[in-house]
């Protein structure tokens, strides 16, 4: 069957073109862009292969290949792939999606003189990413979770002379590896309680046979830690704090991995092993609250960001809370649903802001530009749309999908139900504000002539453009296989249509008329004050490596170099004095004699006890 | 004794036929000194590789055997062989030494010295993990840790007649409680021999008893823990490698420091499997001080020597926790990582060097921005600092994520700790990274270059590529290390419940 050679076909060929760039092509722009884009577009070709047989013959439900990577004692450890419904889904957001960001890249990258550096490292990510989404087994998804961190390192700093380039892919990094740190303890757990006398596995396949007869307290412990790591890469409350730093990589990079896909791998994680949240109510609670505050949080802070790609680095983050809330109450479905409809008009989003930057020659304040829908109408009308999906305007592909998640929320707990609406109400309103002060209005004094960007990047805005109004017409749920899908609910839909249509209203009377300086920083004061410092999350974070860590170490220093220094060697030293006065008079600096001395003495041994014979 | 010397042997003896020809070619000739001392290690190199493909996993135990008796009153033998953690071990010299003498083309000044006393070195290495003569195999130890004494007083850098004493000092001092507990060992066996091999096999069919193995295995756990800088044994290690030249930090960070773990396993666990049970458990909770305190001091450190010096003693934690696990998993997965960091250790330090013999300065706040210069060294840092890190693709991770599975069930705080580690690491390896390689240039270092041709690059892509290939292929060394573990982890089984194992496997 041909579908055997196809997920290694999808995963392998980035990589090959990732080896291939950086063995030869690190010079050519022509080969490097040219074999990073192939790959993509050949793991696209293959995905939408498999997406077709396993669409017309519904038969498959599930078809997984495994290779033994590692045998040893009790220890295996798997390579394969598994190809089902969710990860054909996942594989063509990210290949799809990645496609039109690729192509985009050429146009956006055009000048830059470390281009082919750019694409290699593009095409290590979609490797990376897609190992994920194939993965079967817990260390095979961990190995690539760690590969897309490192891409993501890369691609943050790509600038890497900008200083803050630099520390936000540091920063992204550790905080990631911070979540690791929990992800890898929960998968060891598991793993260590998974023997039902055939041997401890990895498998997702073998663990979930296993969990029905886990301990439910040794489970509960099990999900929170892997949670963890679904806190880290998808950047949930506390943990989000490296994504807004991440903008400072390229746009492209923004709108691919730090919108569209790599954060959206914990939520793919969630899915893929959602067998053992599925019976720990408790967990799933926490999951559900987590989303919902990171979702609030992240929407406030978007109110008062003036960059406009942190904006929608915020708004990343709260719709990120809005999938984990959707895991959170059970549904997985919904959750992978707003993931697709998410991709696909945020990474428009980002394409546009990142059209928009390069027409303005990197000018990122919204107080800086406006009227940009006159001088950039595709850019401009595609940005319209993509802010229409994102605030669940209806017909548009985030209005179905949220409507699912707020569904569920209304169905399972009212208090989650009420600050997803009310987040929905602020995303309209942060969004509207981009679109009053960036794109409506009257044009801002600007020393060149803004123009509208070359085609090869308003064809990737065209192409997502139309994937975020028709994304909720594709039958994405029923693609999963949804059972229990939920009953459309008029009263949920109108109720948060309302409330989108407010925000936006309410936006339109704050910035409509174009002030100079933002109104809301008079009127909400210390609030204001609490957005701007975004919480004080990074302030403690700071405080608690400057001051806590980085002393703590300093003071193990000190030990070290009074105590176990003074006491270890000075003891020996000092015994060792006279040995070392004699050594002193042999120190005359010729080699040759210390030489001489050291063969002359292992010649007299070796005589002399040969001689013992 | 009549038998041709077979691969094992050569291998030691190109290096002393290369002693010999040096000795004789004028030193003004550098260029042939050179060639001679690269072909020579080349060609040991090539043995060892040889040696490694063609070693016979079916039949097992110890293979290209030369035993040439010398000394017959004591037992003693010139007795050289490998079984299958032997042959990895031989691999990692192998490659580090190949990749160090090729850097020693940084060395300028008293050339013939450099390169007689740095194949000495190399000798020695490789002699500790081809003896089967315990009295050869702590001679060829000796033979490593003199010329190092040398080297470092002589071409050193930062404090380096202090450094040197310290280093020489501990590690003889260490030598010297291995030699009581050898020397032990030679007396409670009754055998008369220095033989492994024979006394490996006595020792399967009759243990010490409990008493002596109690007071001799500790002795041997911290003599050989001085070396592998078990806590708080390690302070050596940062101040002498930081003034070592680049070469020899490569052979001594890489190797020579992994040979106290190899013999804890080999003398103390395969010997003493009874006491091993006993006292390791104390091991595991040094390791993990090892791993968190040295991980922690290298977060303060300022000088890019003294942070791999300390990531060094951090990772060797890793391993002993790994030889504490005593089981499957963890005891392979140590001498996984013994090369994994091995190779990781010599790339970092070459790599340190290259950038050094241009700045002249390793201090974090002097250096930034070099990656805009140096693009090819700036790579192949980010790439080790990954592999430090743990990073999957890279040996590192596979090796760590054994022993950690491993140590889970036995010592399960010890591996949280363990796991915290990683983070620590990943730290100030990124901190380095962003300091020394990112950033803006500072206009005093525009005269810095790159890495070049190809000899300049080759050290640094064959320790990379080892990486990798062990990284995504693990059974490419692990069938051998499973090979070479089993007997051990067999006698750690039966001894354990009491049934001593009859006659060991030849």
């Amino acid at each position: 069957m041909v579908i055997v050679a196809l997920p290694w076909m999808i995963l392998f060929s980035p990589l090959a073109a990732c080896v291939l760039i950086t063995l030869f092509f690190l010079r050519s722009r022509v080969m490097s862009a040219g074999l990073a884009i192939a790959s993509i577009l050949i793991s696209f070709a293959a995905t939408a292969a498999v997406f077709f047989q396993l669409r017309n013959n519904s038969l498959i439900n599930a078809f997984e290949q495994s290779f033994a990577w590692i045998r040893m004692g009790p220890l295996a450890i798997d390579f394969g792939a598994i190809l089902d419904p969710l990860s054909v889904l996942m594989l063509l957001v990210v290949t799809g999606v990645g496609s039109a960001i690729f192509i985009y890249s050429l146009g956006y990258m055009k000048d830059d003189p470390s281009f082919p550096r750019f694409f290699a490292c593009l095409a290590l990510f979609a490797f990376s990413m897609i190992g994920i989404v194939l993965a079967n087994n817990f260390i095979q998804l961990f190995m690539f979770w760690e590969l897309v961190g490192l891409s993501s390192y890369l691609l943050i700093g790509f600038w890497y002379e900008k200083p803050s380039a630099a520390d936000a892919g540091v920063k992204a990094f550790v905080v990631n590896r911070v979540a690791d740190f929990g992800f890898l303890c929960g998968i060891i757990l598991l793993w260590s309680a998974s023997d039902l006398g055939a041997g401890r596995s990895f498998l997702f396949s073998h663990l979930s046979a296993v969990v029905p007869h886990l301990d439910k307290e040794l489970l509960h412990w099990i999900t929170l830690l892997i949670f963890c790591g679904v806190v880290g890469k998808s950047a949930q409350v506390p943990l989000h704090v490296w994504l807004p730093d991440a903008m400072e990589g390229p746009t492209p990079v923004s709108a691919l991995i730090h919108a569209a896909t790599m954060v959206a791998a914990g939520i793919y994680l969630l899915c893929r092993v959602f067998f053992l949240f599925e019976a720990m109510p408790q967990a799933l609670s926490v999951v559900a609250h987590i989303g919902a505050i990171t979702a609030f949080l992240a929407a406030t802070l978007a109110v008062a960001e003036n960059d406009i790609k942190k904006i929608l680095a915020y708004s990343t983050v709260s719709q990120l809370g809005y999938m984990v809330m959707a895991l959170g109450l059970g549904g997985n479905i919904a959750g992978m649903y707003h993931l697709t409809t998410h991709a696909f008009f945020k990474a428009l989003l980002f394409l546009g802001a990142g059209s928009v930057i390069y027409a303005l020659h990197h000018k990122q304040n919204i107080w800086e530009m406006g009227g940009l829908l006159k001088s950039m109408p595709v850019t401009g009308g595609t940005f319209l749309i993509g802010t229409l999906a994102l605030c669940g305007i209806f017909p548009l592909s985030g209005f179905w999908s949220k409507d699912e998640i707020l569904l569920l929320a209304a169905s399972h707990n009212t208090l989650l139900y009420w600050i997803g609406t009310f987040t929905a109400g602020l995303t309209a309103f942060y969004m509207g504000r981009v679109l009053w002060i960036a794109f409506l209005g009257e044009k801002h004094s600007s020393p060149h002539p803004v123009r509208e960007s070359p085609a090869v990047m308003t064809f990737p805005l065209i192409f997502l453009a139309i994937l975020s109004v028709i994304g909720g017409f594709l039958g994405i749920p029923h693609f999963l296989r949804a059972a229990e899908h939920a009953e459309f609910n008029f009263n949920v839909a109108i109720f948060s249509t309302f409330v989108a249509v407010s925000g936006l209203l309410i936006s339109y009377l704050v910035y409509g008329k174009r002030p100079r300086h933002d109104p809301l920083e008079k009127k909400l004061g210390p609030v204001y004050l609490l957005l701007k410092n975004k919480y004080f999350f990074d302030s403690l974070y700071r405080w608690y490596v400057e001051e806590v860590q980085q002393r703590a170490a300093g003071l193990f220093y000190l030990v070290e170099k009074y105590v176990i220094v003074r006491l270890g060697i000075h003891g020996i030293t000092w015994t060792a004095k006279g040995s070392g006065r004699i050594l002193r008079y042999l120190q005359t600096g010729a080699v040759q004699i210390y030489a001489l001395i050291f063969v002359l003495g292992v010649t007299y041994l070796f005589f002399r006890l040969g001689g013992m014979r | 004794m009549t038998a041709p010397l077979g691969p094992l042997s050569w291998i030691l003896l190109w290096p002393i036929i290369g002693i010999a020809f040096i000795f004789l070619t004028p030193k003004d000739k550098i260029s042939w000194i050179r060639w001679i001392a690269n072909i020579m290690v080349f060609l040991s190199f090539a043995l060892a590789l040889e040696v490694f493909f063609s070693y016979d996993r079916t039949a097992g135990g110890y293979q290209f055997i030369d035993k040439i008796p010398w000394v017959k009153p004591l037992g003693i033998s010139y007795h050289v062989g490998v079984d299958g953690i032997n042959s990895v071990l031989v691999l990692l010299q192998a490659f580090c030494s190949l990749a160090g003498i090729l850097v020693t083309r940084s060395i300028k000044e008293r050339v013939k010295e450099y390169y007689i006393l740095y194949l000495m070195l190399i000798i020695g290495v490789y002699g500790v993990f081809l003896s089967l003569d315990l009295f050869f195999l702590y001679f060829f130890y000796e033979m490593a840790v003199m010329p190092v004494y040398l080297l470092i007083g002589v071409w050193g850098s930062t404090d380096k007649e202090y450094a040197t004493m310290k280093l020489t000092l501990y590690l003889t001092g260490g030598a010297v409680l291995a030699l009581i507990a050898l020397l032990a060992l030679y007396a409670g066996t009754g055998l008369g021999t220095f033989d492994l091999v024979a006394i490996q096999q006595h020792l399967a069919a009759n243990p010490l008893s409990p008493q002596l193995q109690n007071w001799i295995f500790p002795v041997i756990v911290v003599g050989f823990g001085v070396i592998v800088t078990l806590w708080p044994f390690y302070t050596w290690s940062p101040v002498g490698y930081a003034a070592a030249p680049t070469s020899v930090s490569m052979l001594h960070a890489g190797v020579l420091k992994k040979l106290g773990a190899y013999a804890i396993l080999r003398l103390g666990i395969q010997l003493m499997p009874q006491a091993a049970q006993i006292w390791m458990p104390w091991v595991a909770t040094l390791a993990v001080l090892n791993i968190l305190y040295c991980g922690l001091i290298s977060l303060t450190q300022k000088d890019m020597k003294f942070i791999l010096g300390y990531s060094s003693c951090s990772h060797m934690g890793y391993i002993l926790l790994g030889l504490a696990c005593l089981n499957t998993i963890g005891l392979n997965g140590v001498v996984f990582l013994i090369f994994a960091h091995g190779i990781m250790a010599a790339l970092g330090f070459a790599l340190v060097g290259a950038f050094y013999d241009q700045t002249h300065t390793r201090n974090l706040d002097d250096l930034g921005g070099l990656a805009k210069r140096m693009p090819f060294v700036a790579t192949c840092f980010t790439m080790a600092a990954m592999a430090s890190a743990g990073l999957p693709g890279f040996a590192n991770f596979i090796a760590e994520v054994m022993i950690l599975l491993g140590a889970w069930d036995k010592y399960r705080w010890q591996a949280i700790l363990a796991v915290l580690g990683i983070v620590v690491t990943a730290v100030y390896m990124l901190k380095a990274v962003r300091l020394v390689f990112h950033g803006p240039l500072p206009a005093k270092w525009t005269h810095v270059t790159d890495a070049k041709t190809i000899f300049q690059r080759l050290p640094y892509a064959l320790l990379i590529l080892v990486l990798l290939a062990v990284g995504f292929w693990p059974s490419l060394i692990l069938r051998n290390i499973e090979v070479g573990t089993k007997p051990i982890l067999e006698q750690l089984e039966h001894q354990s419940t009491g049934t001593p194992v009859h006659q060991a496997k030849r």
